[in-house]
């Protein structure tokens, strides 16, 4: 669904960020049309999370501008338009959840406070399930859920707002193929509704079909930005750097602070 | 003097109803506490709280009001630093509470008192509830229902996931923040029916007591909310009708009856989690070229049927029947192993 000459969704000038003092994003520019399938690549460490962070507002940017749907972030208020699948090992907490409350909670972008749900919002909601496969699970506590089942869970708690971007957090991590390639459909689905996607991935694996461009982070730079590629091309295999990479010293005092958190 | 003359008097009327009203309020609040994975707060703040007791008794306003200033401090602050220090949370968490408890300690004893004189507010005191404090219960309870149940959606989202529910728009820390308020508020309110030291335990076990039946959050907290009820109303008759015979304070009976409550339930989740992962269907056999669905069992003398006392499992397209590690489909007039 690419389309070059559509209005630009996410406007990213100069993108510079900083965690405890050091730059882990330098000066990155990238302009994301209506309807682009995105692949955000890179080696761990290469700062492709903090850069969606960045663009959803989770991490303050300390040179630059982000401006989604042709708004400033700081003035942003449309937030029923952004669906965010955050990397996660597991969707439950402290407490049981049932999966349908889960994804319900993506619903609030478009509810009111105070108000019971409505027919559209219970409509909504059973149609992620639905797009994710996870129709039969709904009333089920979400940690009876494998991890791939929960991860398409967080996909539909996105999805349930109805939103036009999206922003996925390297959703496959850790998924096993049969997973994956029911997300892929998931996403194919999304993707042929007109939706934009901007997925972090280190792998794309099933996904791989539906991106209609790739770009590369390599240690906090847009490397390329261009057409899909393959994957030795992506880790730069003349360079293998597969252990981790810190971004900033770990905290040694309760009382430290990483400035915008970690 | 037995339960029933008991019963008659004034102060019970009172001690009743607050328990009733802490009941509900507690555990409501300690299941966004659970879910946050901070079922220590509460304990945390009852510390801190110590300092606002003792603060009051030494300059002889009520406890009551300093109590609930100071575990409010204390509450933003731990919030604060929850938010800001990340990795080692729980090391400044830690700090307050001692400092909290260390500090009351030592200003009872600037005042001249013993530590003895806290003893009503570590641990509740039947007598000690005065008119005032059961209106300021129940007004506490109704303001925690209506924020608990008004708020559900929005709270739930914050303590499941407050990245997401950032992205989502919604006022992440202001709703901690009224979490961590609404908590100090009923740690204090609470003192007088259960005690500083033993509240947490009304707002986590409760909770605990409910997650092992309920499937879904809103189950979880209203379950939660009847366990509460029912330890702290049977809690409190019970050290009533018992301290005819020996002192016994209310907050100790309380908590026991609560974790009774859980005790007895526990293994009946335990029971509800495994048939539940026990019936959990197989997955549809992947694609990778070895066929191992029609290896037939020799000689299975035993006949598989609704009623075997075998778990039936679906699998794909039929069901297996799960016993001593195999996996047995009907195929005709054999098994297969699966």
């Amino acid at each position: 669904m690419l389309n070059e000459h559509g209005p630009v969704v996410v406007d990213a000038r100069d993108v510079t960020v900083a965690i405890g003092g050091r730059p882990v994003l330098r000066s990155n520019t990238l302009r994301v049309h209506e309807g682009e399938f995105l692949a955000l690549m890179g080696a761990n460490g290469s700062g492709k999370s903090t850069l969606v962070r960045a663009l959803t507002g989770l991490r303050p940017l300390t040179s630059g501008s982000v401006a989604l749907f042709g708004t400033p972030l700081d003035d942003f208020d449309q937030r029923q338009r952004i669906g965010f699948v955050p990397q996660r090992a597991t969707a439950a907490g402290g407490v049981p959840a049932s999966v349908r409350e889960v994804v319900a909670s993506g619903r609030l972008t478009r509810r009111r406070v105070l108000r019971p749900p409505g027919r559209a919002d219970r409509r909504a909601v059973a149609d992620a399930l639905e797009v994710v496969g996870l129709a039969d699970r709904a009333g089920d506590g979400i940690s009876t859920l494998s991890g791939g089942q929960q991860q398409r869970a967080l996909i539909a708690r996105a999805l349930a707002g109805e939103p036009d971007l999206f922003f996925l957090d390297e959703p496959t991590a850790g998924v096993d193929l049969p997973n994956q390639q029911a997300l892929a459909a998931a996403l194919r689905t999304l993707s042929e509704r007109g939706a934009t996607v901007v997925l972090v991935a280190h792998e794309l694996g099933p996904l791989a079909p539906l991106v209609d461009r790739a770009v590369v982070l390599r240690d906090g730079r847009i490397a390329y930005d261009g057409p899909p590629l393959s994957e030795e091309a992506v880790h730069f295999h003349h360079h293998p750097t597969t252990e981790h990479h810190d971004h900033a010293p770990h905290v040694a005092s309760p009382l430290d602070t990483l400035e915008g958190g970690r | 003097m037995n339960l029933i003359d008991l019963l008659g008097l004034d102060f019970m009327h009172r001690a009743l109803l607050a328990a009733l009203f802490t009941g509900l309020a507690a555990p409501a609040i300690g299941t966004f506490l659970v879910q946050k994975r901070l079922a220590l707060l509460g304990d945390g703040i009852g510390h801190i709280a110590v300092t606002g007791v003792a603060l009051g008794l030494l300059t002889g306003t009520s406890p009551t009001w300093t109590a609930v200033v100071v575990a409010i401090i204390g509450a933003v602050v731990i919030e604060v630093i929850r938010e800001q220090g990340h990795t080692n949370g729980d090391v400044a968490l830690a700090l307050l509470f001692y400092g909290g408890l260390a500090g009351g300690v030592l200003i009872t004893g600037l005042d001249g008192q013993g530590a003895s004189s806290l003893n009503s507010y570590l641990f509740g005191s039947l007598t000690s509830i005065r008119g005032g404090d059961v209106w300021f219960t129940l007004a506490l309870a109704v303001v925690i229902l209506a924020v608990t149940l008004g708020l559900l959606p929005q709270l739930f989202s914050v303590a499941s996931d407050p990245e997401f529910a950032k992205v989502a728009g919604l006022q992440v820390r202001a709703y901690n923040v009224l979490v961590a308020v609404l908590a100090a508020v009923t740690v204090t309110v609470a003192m007088r029916t259960v005690g500083l030291l033993l509240v947490s335990a009304l707002m986590v076990v409760p909770v605990a007591t409910s997650q092992q039946l309920a499937r879904s959050f809103r189950t979880t907290l209203t379950g939660a909310m009847g366990v509460g009820v029912v330890a702290a109303v049977g809690g409190l008759l019970l050290s009533a009708a018992l301290s005819v015979h020996a002192t016994v304070a209310p907050g100790p009976t309380i908590v026991l009856l609560a974790l009774a409550m859980f005790a007895s339930t526990w293994p009946l989740g335990v029971w509800l989690r495994h048939r539940r992962r026990l019936r959990a269907p197989f997955p549809a056999v992947p694609a990778d070229g070895t066929d191992h669905s029609h290896d037939v069992t020799e000689d299975h003398s035993h006949q598989h049927g609704d009623d075997c006392g075998h778990p039936a499992v679906q699998h794909g397209d039929h069901v297996d029947y799960v016993h001593d590690g195999h996996r047995h489909a009907p195929h005709g007039e054999h098994y297969d192993e699966h």
